[in-house]
């Protein structure tokens, strides 16, 4: 069980999740700082490692839209966020994945700001306000790459098969 | 069962005999691109060898193209050193389609491919790009990946558990108006499918709007598919693409259109008669937050940004020094132009186009990314407004969440450019004397 430690609107993009200005900082490392910038506040907590790793943002739909940037993506696996949202950009999905950043569609997801949360099997709940939202579990062909543990590791087993030492 | 165009090149490159949507295949890759962020790929594919014991080798130094364009000439150490790290991964790995900052050769990684002939119909091109989906308009399935996802691309040649998208049809038909252009079509389409009506599809473009539409103004199109969330946009192939591939790219040997069978399977059909259309602006903070230009006339701006990979090609520049032809940008406006390539620069420069903006007041810049992505050049101050004929507006897009950045053709952006306010081309005159 987590808080909700931020809640965002639709079409929230990687310009906002990561701005460009900090594009030329690319090592997954170094990301984390820049993670929501321009939202000062919540920039300033992430950093002094005031939010617990597994807090939820919730958002609206279409989340991760524009840039195909992949800072956006471990900008907040850095923090260990859980990302739920009515929906996802196709980039960003495939991003997160690829990566192992924690990502939920739930397109019926109500929460406030302080809420807790739970994941349970194909739901989320919201255990301040008493109610379940259904989760639209990730197609297998990607849930291939989460289970091999990303995309790196993915490639890498991948590759050995192709060309045994 | 017919068969989309994306359909017909995936069942290819998948070495299948047919495929239809919804289906997982691993494509080979016909042309793998990237930029800047290249640094990030070397990074991950560098990753993805630790252990193996094998030789860290990318599977075909011919099919990866890099060009730097985000962030040129670099802005900060940190660029400089990332742009020197992938100069040298270039030359150690022998990759041939590399382009460095150079004036003749360099320029936006969505115009260096189509006017090298680096993409032909029918392929496979991906890009860490968004909007690599502009590769669409060459009849080629084109779109955006990650840079873990390329560097897994560097290594194994095919793209991984691909979900073969659902195509909407886009049929465009009527003779567009005079100062109304195929920005002003994307823009509506975006408008009217919102940012993410597009999700997981393709838009396929057909029609006699289209037939008759340049090489270029499809590149428009089918750069700000993305913007509907569309995995790609795809002009299928005709006598145009043939004749642009031929005569402005170079390119010899056999060429294949991919045509979509009359019986395929859309998930839906959108008809646009484009004969009454109006100038179409997109307004802050989203790109399908669009209205027909009356709607904002007259609205300040303080930066006119006329360039990028939407619309920085020739015809573009044209149509905008002709509005500005003997006359001045307004008092109280700073006008940058960046075309989209070292080409595109120099054939301006020869037909007069650069002077015609130098003279009325406006900044031509080197060819780039520039203002578009807020991290280089033409940063905006708080509570500015700028209209720009790039292809996003969201919140902090140029560099400073306090701004306002509205979308537009290059005609609306130089006529508002002279009145310093939005301004609908149909009102000026042009042709000025130089």
């Amino acid at each position: 069980m987590s808080d909700v430690v931020l809640i965002l609107d639709d079409d929230v993009s990687t310009d906002v999740i990561y701005p460009g200005r900090y594009m030329a900082t690319v090592l997954p490392t170094e990301t984390p700082q820049y993670a929501f910038a321009d939202l000062v506040e919540f920039n300033a907590k992430l950093k002094a490692k005031q939010v617990p790793q597994g807090s939820f943002i919730v958002a609206g739909k279409n989340f991760g839209c524009g840039s195909s940037r992949e800072q956006a993506v471990s900008t907040l696996k850095g923090h260990e966020l859980v990302i739920i949202a009515k929906g996802f950009a196709r980039i960003f999905t495939q991003n997160s994945v690829n990566l192992g950043l924690n990502i939920i569609e739930a397109p019926a997801i109500e929460a406030a700001e302080g809420d807790e949360l739970e994941i349970q099997g194909d739901e989320v709940i919201n255990v301040t306000r008493g109610k379940r939202f259904p989760i639209v579990p990730l197609p297998p062909a990607r849930q291939v790459l989460i289970d091999a543990g990303g995309l790196i590791a993915y490639t890498r087993r991948r590759l050995m098969e192709k060309s045994p030492v | 069962m017919g068969k989309t165009v994306v359909e017909k090149i995936l069942a290819r490159a998948a070495g299948r005999p047919a495929v239809s949507a919804g289906d997982v295949v691993e494509p080979a890759v016909d042309l793998a691109m990237s930029h800047e962020n290249g640094a990030l790929v070397i990074n991950q594919f560098l990753e993805i060898y630790k252990g193996t014991g094998l030789a860290p080798r990318v599977w075909d130094p011919s099919r990866i193209a890099i060009i730097f364009d985000h962030r040129v000439p670099a802005e900060s150490p940190k660029t400089a050193t990332n742009q020197k790290k992938v100069r040298e991964f270039v030359a150690a790995n022998g990759i041939t389609k590399f382009h460095d900052i150079r004036g003749d050769l360099g320029g936006i990684c969505h115009q260096i491919l189509p006017e090298n002939g680096y993409v032909r119909p029918g392929a496979v091109v991906l890009g860490t790009d968004s909007h690599t989906t502009s590769h669409g308009a060459l009849g080629a399935l084109a779109f955006g990946i990650g840079a873990t996802e390329m560097a897994s691309v560097w290594a194994l040649g095919t793209a991984l558990n691909v979900e073969v998208p659902a195509t909407i049809k886009v049929v465009v038909n009527g003779k567009l108006p005079p100062m109304v252009g195929p920005k002003d079509i994307i823009l509506r389409l975006v408008g009217q499918l919102t940012a993410e009506g597009a999700n997981y599809r393709v838009l396929e473009f057909h029609g006699e709007t289209i037939r008759a539409m340049s090489t270029s103004g499809r590149l428009t199109l089918c750069n700000m598919s993305v913007e509907a969330g569309a995995t790609s946009g795809i002009v299928p192939a005709d006598a145009e693409t043939l004749r642009y591939l031929r005569e402005e790219a170079g390119v010899a040997g056999t060429l294949t259109p991919v045509t979509p069978d009359r019986d395929a399977t859309y998930v839906r059909t959108l008809e646009i008669d484009v004969s009454k259309l109006e100038p179409q602006i997109a307004c802050p903070h989203t790109v399908d937050n669009v209205k027909p230009i009356g709607a904002v006339a007259g609205t300040k701006v303080h930066q006119i940004v006329i360039g990028s990979c939407t619309n920085g090609r020739l015809d573009d520049l044209e149509i905008a020094a002709g509005i500005l032809r003997g006359k001045k940008v307004a008092q109280g406006v700073r006008m940058l132009v960046f075309p989209a390539s070292g080409r595109i620069y120099t054939q301006a420069l020869l037909k007069g186009l650069l002077a015609d903006f130098v003279q009325a007041g406006a900044v031509v810049m080197n060819p780039g990314c520039g203002p578009c992505l807020g991290v280089h050049e033409g940063a905006l101050g708080d509570g500015e407004t700028a209209l720009s004929t790039t292809n996003r507006n969201f919140k902090g897009r140029m560099g400073n969440p306090a701004s306002d950045v509205y979308l537009c053709s290059p005609a609306v952006a130089a006529a508002s450019a002279l009145a310093g306010v939005i301004t609908d081309p149909r009102t000026v005159t042009v042709g000025g004397v130089r």
